[in-house]
């Protein structure tokens, strides 16, 4: 009985949950198909017999294309770049804090700790200055490198405590079964760690993916320009139209390599890949 | 096969503090090395100075011959099953046997790893399970799997760090025959680090028992348990372990809380010029003065006490008698528990009593005691009076020549059956090494018997 119970109840607030997370994802997607005219229907969904894919068209393939495309290849190349640096130092400087003992272990952690509840909009106007002088204003590297300050941070404290949960025994297992350090970090370590290093990677990506403030800030032209800051430079077809569509759709997509990506990599999300290496 | 030498070896931390001090041992190739101590003793740091995992702060480590200090742990040679297994999870048992073979590249070809492991996991009783993984397997097999990878190489020497500290009782006797007859069959140089006594006086040639880093004694189990060196090890060894009584002598006579004992005068003399002395008894030296044989009775003394409670177990039975010692060797005697892990030490005599005897608690009854047997120990430095250097060298001796006599007969058990190792090189497939590790079995059961009555 109280099993039955228990699962409508469950059932109820997990549809609960989903309705409110989902809502607004719902509410872009349906408006991402009205028709400029029927943005102001007062429904949820657009008018039947409207549903248009005039608002891709725009982005992909028609007027609003260049600012679109060239934002999302910007996007994805600053952010694949940034995730990348952050994660290859952060696997450095965690395993080093995870196994090492050595001084300044708690600096390190600290000042990680501090930059990430820096605020951001506090250092934007200070870098727009800095960047403009010494010539990174608009350009690839001067995004990657604010991005890195958002990763690096998060990336090095999950990364830590990932770490700090592998068994060590199994390098020494390694090294004595005949193993030089390296051969037990890549034969040992590696394919223990690599689930959280991906975890690491998702997350760091997601936070680089997201940026609006750098993005605006630091960006003046299609040069560097990344998806969420040319949203804002979306026009209409004309001056009285509101181009609610086009930059609904453009959100819709770019929320489509976020979700492929938990799709692709949800096994080593989720998985529990030290079970069993010692005793359970 | 290697011998392996320990000469004066330390290993200090960055505080400043020895784990483990000044520590020489000489380890005859084919011999099974007992390191045992209470927690915190440096056993497993001396284990992992062997290995080559913690490194050398001072003294030489020899195998063969050769100073090893330097080495890296895989130019050593030595196989090593940890206490918590580590095994690969991310690997299959197959992968996590084969893996140390796998390192040695272009040394064994693929038909060759593949014919070494299965030969390994049909001894171990492996073979069902190589396609699984670490997570899925139960604690015993997990145990077999660190130790099919230790036993698939060709190593010098095998080490054990309390591997079996984390199985249940049941299953800790069955492995602990089956390592002892693997031992032997292989005829390896083992060094076996535990806590457990049990595991310490079955599986050793010899036991080397340590306390804060220090070697207090090493020798063969029953010349630890019949000639301690000092209180410690007369403490440390036995179970239920022996009694320590505070004593005074005169003449041929210890007064003691139990009353008067009459001992041989050779004791006597050895401790003559102590004031007071420790007496150390082993529960089983008493007996109900009503059932010792007349012939036997005179080997020994009697006296009367009250026992608080006995304990009934069937093939013997436990009585115990409270006394009251003076404060100041009551310290001594609380030091000494502390040292040994245990909590504080009550004030208590355990005697062994024959299961058909009568007494029981609360009431008067006369007790006899062998005094044959018992030791004296110098309540100051803890050293054993009474010991007999000759009679315990002699034990190890014994010991030393029933080892070289079992590992004779079980490689030749081995090669009549075509069983693993030793003929590992004249090949068999698979179903050979399973019926070979079935035989074996069979073999190991029946010797862990003799071993534990022996």
């Amino acid at each position: 009985m109280t099993s039955t119970k228990s699962k409508v109840l469950w059932g109820i607030v997990t549809v609960l949950v989903l309705v409110y997370a989902l809502f607004p994802v719902a509410s872009i997607l349906s408006t991402s198909f009205k028709a400029p005219s029927d943005l102001t229907n007062q429904r949820f969904l657009p008018s039947p017999g409207q549903a248009t894919t005039g608002n891709y068209e725009q982005i992909l393939v028609g007027d609003a294309q260049g600012l679109f495309l060239t934002a999302l290849r910007n996007s994805i190349g600053i952010c694949l770049i940034a995730t990348f640096i952050a994660v290859v130092l952060a696997t450095l400087c965690a395993y080093a804090i995870a196994r090492l003992d050595f001084p300044g272990k708690k600096l390190v952690l600290t000042t990680a700790l501090a930059v990430s509840i820096f605020p951001v909009i506090s250092i934007v106007t200070p870098l727009f200055n800095l960047w403009r002088s010494i010539g990174l204003y608009d350009t690839w590297p001067g995004l990657i490198i604010p991005y890195l300050s958002l990763t690096l941070p998060i990336s090095i404290w999950t990364l830590a405590a990932f770490f700090r949960q592998i068994p060590w025994e199994l390098e020494q297992a390694a090294q004595v079964d005949g193993a030089t350090t390296w051969q037990a970090f890549r034969k040992a370590i590696v394919p223990l760690a690599a689930p959280g290093v991906f975890t690491t990677a998702i997350i760091a990506f997601f936070i680089a993916w997201n940026d609006f403030v750098y993005g605006i800030s630091l960006t003046s032209t299609e040069a560097a320009r990344p998806v969420p800051a040319a949203l804002a430079f979306f026009t209409g077809a004309s001056q009285f139209e509101a181009p609610t569509g086009a930059i609904s759709a453009a959100a819709i997509i770019v929320t489509i390599p976020v979700v492929v990506l938990v799709l692709a990599f949800q096994r080593q999300i989720v998985s529990g890949l030290t079970q069993g290496a010692v005793k359970g | 096969m290697a011998s392996i030498t320990l000469n004066h070896l330390v290993k200090k931390y960055g505080d400043g503090f020895p784990a483990v001090n000044d520590v020489s041992i000489d380890i005859a190739d084919g011999e099974f090395i007992i390191l045992v101590g209470p927690s915190g003793c440096g056993k497993s740091t001396l284990l992992r100075m062997i290995v080559g995992l913690e490194d050398i702060t001072d003294g030489d480590l020899l195998i063969n011959g050769t100073r090893v200090n330097d080495k890296a742990p895989r130019d050593r040679n030595l196989a090593m099953v940890f206490q918590n297994y580590a095994l690969y999870p991310h690997l299959t048992v197959y992968e996590n046997i084969a893996f140390p073979l796998r390192l040695a590249k272009g040394k064994h070809t693929d038909e060759e790893i593949d014919r070494l492991v299965t030969e390994a996991a049909g001894t171990l009783e492996l073979t069902d399970h190589l396609q699984r993984k670490p997570a899925n397997l139960s604690g015993g097999q997990r145990q077999r799997v660190a130790m099919g990878r230790a036993i698939v190489r060709q190593a010098d020497a095998f080490l054990f760090d309390e591997p079996l500290s984390n199985l249940d009782a049941k299953l800790r006797g069955q492995m602990r025959s089956e390592i002892s007859q693997m031992q032997r069959r292989l005829g390896v140089t083992s060094v076996y680090v535990t806590h457990d006594q049990t595991e310490a006086m079955t599986l050793g040639d010899r036991v080397a028992v340590l306390k804060k880093g220090e070697l207090q004694q090493i020798a063969s189990p029953r010349e630890l348990y019949e000639q301690p060196r000092n209180l410690f090890v007369a403490g440390f060894i036995g179970s239920p372990s022996m009694n320590f009584l505070p004593a005074t002598i005169e003449g041929n006579v210890l007064r003691t809380a139990l009353g008067d004992l009459a001992i041989p005068a050779d004791k006597a003399a050895k401790a003559a010029g102590k004031k007071v002395v420790l007496v150390g008894v082993r529960p089983e030296f008493f007996e109900d003065a009503k059932l010792v044989e007349e012939s036997k009775r005179a080997h020994g003394s009697t006296f009367r006490a009250t026992l608080s409670h006995t304990e009934w177990l069937g093939n013997e039975q436990y009585g115990y008698i409270n006394f009251d010692p003076a404060p100041e060797v009551r310290e001594l005697l609380n030091n000494l528990a502390r040292e040994m892990d245990a909590d504080e030490l009550r004030p208590q005599v355990v005697v062994t009593l024959d299961a058909a005897s009568r007494i029981r608690g609360g009431r008067e009854a006369e007790i006899w005691l062998d005094t044959r047997k018992l030791h004296l120990f110098d309540p100051e430095t803890g050293d054993n009076l009474t010991r007999d250097v000759e009679a315990g060298a002699a034990l190890t001796e014994e010991a030393n020549q029933e080892r070289a006599e079992e590992i004779a007969n079980a490689q030749g058990d081995g090669h009549s059956t075509a069983s693993g190792f030793a003929s590992s090189n004249t090949g068999g497939g698979a179903p050979a090494g399973a019926s070979a590790g079935g035989s074996s079995r069979g073999g190991a059961t029946a010797a862990g018997g003799k071993h534990t009555t022996g």
